[in-house]
């Protein structure tokens, strides 16, 4: 149990995050696979404050804010998804493609 | 009293299982409740990092997180009940190749890169420590949050609701 461990961890729940993001028609699903990359930093957070810096509150502070950024993006992702949803029955990306470069 | 770092292991391969296990399976609603196993993993190795606080926090938040999920996974659910199998994804390869580099760029970064030693020790309370904190040096961390929440709500009920902010739009 050292800190590469730790952070071993938080990358791979990073990389399946990301697949998620990348991979997932649904957009609610999508919104999953961002979350779960959050939840990878969250772990890298405390490995920080635990193994690098424990005098200091700073990677504490960190998960806090990490806690508090998945819950603001799945209230705003939900509510996206409503309007969406309500303006012309589209729940996939591939329907909400109006941006693509 | 089992060693922790036992309890590390069962609880990243848990977490990693549940994550895997989100866009593994079929259902939506399957899904929502593999991310809660996931999100209770972390949690648990918050604990295993004496994080009381906020280990307990991530595990009674995410409970309450995902189980709103659940309701809008079903509201949203592809292949409801099973009743039209489909495939959920897109550009499947391509995800799995951009993941995987992403996933070994950061592991080699992890193992080749000489991490300072540790500063300090542990405070005998690190939820007083915390509390201290973000009521002294990191105040403005916190009062970001309390904005972007109070953002957050407005901008979420504004988006949610039928009507706009000039009454109906037709």
């Amino acid at each position: 149990m050292t800190l590469e461990t730790f952070l071993l961890l938080a990358a791979a729940l990073f990389a399946v995050g990301l697949f998620g993001a990348l991979s997932q028609q649904s957009v609610v699903m999508v919104m999953m696979g961002l979350e779960l990359m959050v939840n990878g930093i969250v772990v890298a957070g405390a490995a920080f404050w635990h193994y690098v810096a424990p005098g200091a509150a700073d990677g504490q502070v960190l998960v806090l804010v990490a806690v508090s950024v998945m819950a603001l993006e799945m209230a705003v992702g939900f509510a996206v998804v409503t309007a969406l949803f309500r303006a012309r029955d589209a729940d996939t990306t591939d329907e909400a493609g109006d941006l693509r470069g | 009293m089992i060693p922790a770092t036992v309890l590390f292991w069962a609880l990243a391969v848990g977490a990693v299982a549940g994550g895997v296990a989100v866009f593994a399976v079929g259902s939506m609603a399957r899904a929502t409740f593999a991310l809660l196993a996931s999100f209770l993993c972390v949690g648990g190795e918050l604990l295993v990092l004496d994080l009381d606080y906020l280990g307990v926090l991530v595990v009674l938040m995410m409970i309450m997180e995902m189980l709103v999920m659940a309701v809008f996974m079903v509201m949203f659910m592809m292949n409801p009940a099973g009743l039209m199998p489909m495939s959920m994804v897109h550009n499947r390869w391509g995800a799995l190749g951009i993941s995987g580099a992403v996933f070994a760029a950061l592991a080699a970064g992890i193992v080749l890169t000489p991490w300072p030693h540790r500063a300090g020790r542990p405070p005998r309370d690190p939820t007083r420590a915390l509390g201290l904190a973000i009521m002294g040096p990191k105040m403005p961390v916190m009062m970001g949050i309390g904005l972007a929440i109070l953002a957050t709500m407005i901008a979420s009920v504004v988006l949610a609701t039928r009507r706009g902010r000039y009454g109906d739009a037709e």
